[in-house]
């Protein structure tokens, strides 16, 4: 059980090649931290210098109040489940759970408590001495929790655990992921690319972007308030809809439409950017309308999305399921400028 | 030999380069037109089923002539003796009486050595070669360079080693490298390959030397195999680098050091070249091949037919179980 | 993004050593040490015949090669001129072309008709007869010899009578099932959709065979080119055995055998014959390794 910390951590392979650029993170104690990103921005090198995996550039990697830069892997009292899960081929379910505490020379009645107790939690208690060519993806993938788990460690390290596994399968491990993480009381730290598991696991996601990290907050702060446009248009689905936009003052002018902006901002060009469900087919008191050409229609019975044309630009609109269009439709929409968001040209931060 | 004699060889042997250059490919390509030929003149239906054995055809005939037949021949040649009289197991007998030193009783003796020293001795260090080179950036030229000697002939490697165990009277410089390494530690030098104690690892160790570089790039290719993430999983759940070794690397690679084993042990029990042409099966060196090959010599087919069977016997389990553990590894992957 | 995703890749292949920091300072020296070490042991036996080859007789009783090595430096090509003139090695040289390049050519051919039909064609008893074959891989060689030897004076296939012809079919016959063993478990692990979708064009087997499956299957058969061809070009038994050592027909390993037996006096040139006789293989192996080692690879069964 403890906090990590991230300080200025760099990882350079070569002149040319920076992987993790100037990373700060203070992961707090018992915390589910999602690091997010699409693939290459470093999110696995960051966790695999976490695990001693990798060597540290620059700057401290801090378990706790002990910097563990210099620390073997053995020596820093992590554990972690890999992509692959990376079981021993030749060793039973049992043996598998029971080789780091073997590493510890735990006498061996503590040791079949241990696994005995995380192969209940796990529902493996029926293979233990199955080998893992005959198991099941999910099966092993909770052998590898299990290894895992069995060790006590101060943080769970998981790089994209659910990857390999069906779609299905994936939803029902993400909830006892979830359950697990509040049963243990441990720091859990999740590397994944899927936005969707950063948002429904995370109590806080670090989105990563080219090795730089780019925003850190709950799913929900990251949700309304993104921080720039990488942030935006990563989080959530669909996209969220950009709009090139000409600013003066308050107004912010598309090609076809217009908004009232909550506040001033400087002249000049924008992106102007509003998530689906904030352009529906009622009107919104205050708000703007827009007349949407539509090309396509996908009704998921809970929800109705249009994709279509707005002028010049293309726009994502999340209309009540009920409502009759076809492709081909034009339509009018009213957009909601409560929850606007604003991003310069150039450095494409957050100006609303 | 100068240019002119070696221009008339050539020219001597016209007959020769005819049959090579011309005569083979004209063979093969007729074999190919006319199997095809044949096929098509078949019914269409019919094709499917006959033309397997037109592509199958000539390689089933040249095995079965060339070594089924020619193994029984020999099987029943064993109870013959050398002027065409039935003699059941008599030849058997002759060579395996006389236990411990009598018959050849020697020659499996030092077949045996050959098997244990040999095999571990090479499968030792190529494992070790194996696991240092790997940590090594230059570590494809290294594995050249030990893996060479296997690409020259066995004759060329003897003579290597002939001259390796070269032997001066003490007192005189040495002129064999192992005997001057010796004089360096002030070690009297020794005439290894002609002192019964000693030659048969004089001769084993010549053929470690030729052998190691095989196992090691076999055994190199199986530790590569071993996936990244388990080396990782294992440091991370606390183990050290020997450890790791033990508990995952070694284990992981059994099999194919099975296989790599047996197809060592099949190599000492026919080992022939290397000990024919170091002593000749001199100095309590012989093995079964050379034996062979020296009854053969002088016209003692039955006695020579039972030690070739005797050879067989040998192998056949060894290849048994080589053969299950190599689709083992296979079935692995 | 894609050079550092490659990049990182390559990075993943490093990952089986633990990170820079363990294997620092004296250990890691330590390793290139041994490691250097092992490979300058393994090479002084072949480097101390070279050396010597290039000796005068008065150096070469004296002293040992690596004196050689420093000055002064009494180098001679008279061991070369010498072996080359006074036996048989030229013509050695000129028999192992003309034993090893049909030797080779014949099985290979065969084995690619038969190894794609135990691949790819169904016929009866076809499983069997591969195992069989396989199995067939454990014959000692000299379990043949008598019989085989006895047919050939027989029917008449004596080096006197048709040169190598007798040679040429023994190592067909002995060389079939490794070969066939080989490119059977190479034409196997082609994708089917390959031929699936051969047949939908319109091609017959013979085509599929020459001009989708030979050109895939360069490799494989590049190796088991080399390999046979290294095979009988350093073999020696067998054309001992059924070709004898007379100077017309005998190859180069023979040949430097019988020199090994009979220089008394001219021991000096025995080191240049041997080397001699290693020339082509080591120019093959030090090209070609590649294709040598997967040849290695795929028939560690070999025995």
């Amino acid at each position: 059980m403890a906090s990590v910390t991230y300080d200025h951590v760099v990882k350079r392979y070569t002149a040319d090649l920076t992987v993790v650029k100037d990373f700060n993170v203070a992961i707090k104690d018992k915390e589910f931290m999602v690091l997010v990103g699409p693939s290459g921005c470093g999110k696995s090198t960051a966790l695999r210098m976490l695990a001693g995996l990798e060597t540290i550039t620059e700057g401290q990697i801090r378990i706790g109040d002990r910097v563990v830069n210099n620390v073997a892997a053995k020596d820093r009292d992590i554990a972690m489940v890999f992509q692959s899960y990376a079981l021993y081929p030749h060793m039973s379910v049992y043996d598998n759970m029971a080789f780091p505490l073997q590493m510890q020379h735990m006498p061996k009645a503590e040791m079949d408590k241990r696994v005995k107790n995380a192969s209940r939690i796990l529902g493996l208690d029926n293979f233990l001495k199955r080998k893992p060519r005959a198991l099941s993806g999910g099966q092993r993938q909770r052998v590898a929790l299990g290894r895992a788990i069995v060790r006590s460690p101060k943080v769970f390290l998981l790089d994209e655990p659910l990857s390999n596994l069906d779609a299905k399968l994936r939803g029902q491990t993400r909830i006892e992921l979830q359950k697990l993480h509040r049963d243990l009381e441990t720091t859990f730290i999740y590397v994944t690319h899927d936005q969707v598991e950063a948002m429904t696991m995370g109590d806080r996601i670090a989105i990563m972007n080219a090795g730089i990290l780019q925003q850190v907050g709950t799913p929900g702060d990251i949700y309304d308030h993104p921080a720039n446009l990488f942030v935006a248009g990563f989080i959530g689905t669909p996209t969220m809809n950009f709009v090139p936009v000409t600013t003066s003052d308050s107004t912010a002018k598309a090609s076809g439409f217009e908004v009232r902006l909550p506040k001033s901002v400087p002249a000049g060009k924008g992106t102007l950017g509003f998530r689906p469900e904030a352009v529906t087919d009622r009107a919104v008191d205050g708000g703007s309308s827009m007349d949407m050409k539509v090309d396509v229609v996908e009704r998921l019975g809970s929800d109705q999305f249009l994709y279509g044309q707005v002028g010049g630009d293309s726009v994502t609109a999340r209309v009540d399921p009920k409502m009759k269009v076809d492709p081909g439709d034009t339509v009018k929409l009213g957009l909601d400028t409560r929850n606007l968001h604003l991003f310069d040209a150039e450095t494409e931060l957050a100006l609303l | 030999m100068d240019f002119n004699s070696l221009l008339s060889t050539l020219l001597a042997d016209v007959p020769t380069l005819a049959a090579v250059i011309i005569g083979v490919p004209a063979v093969l390509a007729a074999y190919i037109v006319g199997g095809e030929f044949l096929v098509q003149r078949l019914p269409d239906k019919a094709r499917p089923s006959l033309r397997p054995w037109i592509w199958v055809g000539p390689a089933l005939i040249f095995v079965a002539f060339f070594l089924v037949y020619p193994v029984f021949g020999t099987a029943w040649r064993s109870l013959f003796d050398n002027h065409d009289n039935f003699v059941g197991a008599t030849n058997y007998g002759t060579e395996l009486a006389g236990f411990p030193s009598g018959g050849a009783w020697i020659a499996i003796r030092n077949n045996l050595y050959w098997l244990v020293l040999f095999t571990l001795l090479v499968l030792i260090f190529g494992l070790m070669f194996a696991v240092l080179t790997d940590r090594v950036p230059y570590e494809s030229q290294v594995k050249s360079l030990i893996f060479m000697p296997m690409a020259i002939s066995f004759v060329a490697l003897a003579t290597i080693w002939k001259f390796m165990y070269s032997y001066q009277p003490p007192g005189e410089p040495q002129t064999g490298t192992v005997n001057a390494f010796l004089a360096l530690f002030h070690q009297d030098p020794r005439i290894w390959i002609q002192d019964a104690n000693v030659a048969n690892f004089a001769l084993i160790a010549a053929a470690v030397w030729g052998f190691v570089g095989f196992a090691m790039v076999i055994l190199s290719a199986a530790l590569k195999g071993i996936p990244g993430d388990l080396l990782e999983a294992a440091r991370v759940d606390g183990a050290g680098e020997l450890t790791i070794f033990r508990r995952v690397i070694f284990p992981l690679m059994m099999p194919t050091i099975v296989v790599v084993g047996t197809t060592l042990v099949i190599f000492a029990l026919k080992a022939f070249d290397i000990v024919y042409v170091m002593t000749n099966g001199n100095y309590d060196t012989d093995v079964l091949a050379n034996r062979m090959y020296k009854l053969l010599n002088v016209g003692d087919t039955g006695l020579a037919s039972a030690v070739a069977i005797i050879l067989v016997a040998a192998v056949i389990p060894v290849l048994i179980f080589n053969l299950r553990q190599f689709r083992a590894v296979e079935a692995r992957r | 993004m894609t050079i550092a995703s490659e990049q990182i890749a390559t990075r993943a292949a490093e990952r089986r050593f633990s990170p820079d920091w363990l294997g620092q300072g004296f250990s890691k020296v330590l390793l290139h040490v041994v490691v250097l070490g092992i490979t300058l042991v393994w090479i002084v036996p072949t480097l101390g015949l070279l050396v010597s080859s290039f000796r005068p007789l008065s150096a070469f009783a004296s002293s040992g090669w690596w004196t050689a090595l420093s000055p002064p430096f009494k180098f001679t090509l008279d061991n070369y001129s010498g072996v080359l003139g006074s036996s048989n090695l030229g013509g050695s040289f000129f028999n192992s072309f003309m034993i090893t390049i049909p030797a080779t050519v014949i099985p290979v051919t065969i084995a690619a008709f038969a190894a794609y039909a135990f691949s790819w064609m169904k016929f009866w008893g076809r499983d069997f007869l591969f195992l069989a074959l396989v199995g067939l891989l454990a014959v000692p060689l000299q379990a043949t010899f008598v019989p085989i030897l006895k047919l050939y004076v027989q029917v008449g296939l004596t080096p006197q009578n048709v040169g190598f012809v007798g040679l040429w079919l023994v190592h067909t016959g002995y060389g079939l099932p490794f070969a066939i063993y080989l490119l059977a478990n190479f034409f196997r692990a082609l994708p089917t959709d390959l031929f699936e979708s051969a047949e939908i064009d319109g091609a017959g087997t013979l085509t599929v065979f020459f001009r989708i499956v030979l050109p895939l299957s360069v490799p494989a058969i590049a190796s088991l080119v080399i390999f046979q061809f290294l095979w009988i070009w350093n073999d020696y038994l067998v054309a001992l055995v059924y070709v004898g050592s007379t100077p017309e027909v005998a190859p180069l390993t023979v040949t430097l055998a019988q020199l090994v037996g009979s220089l008394g006096q001219g021991y000096q040139l025995l080191t240049a014959a041997a080397f001699f006789s290693m020339i082509v293989p080591l120019i093959v192996f030090f090209s070609l390794q590649r294709y040598f080692v997967r040849g290695i690879l795929a028939g560690s069964v070999k025995g």
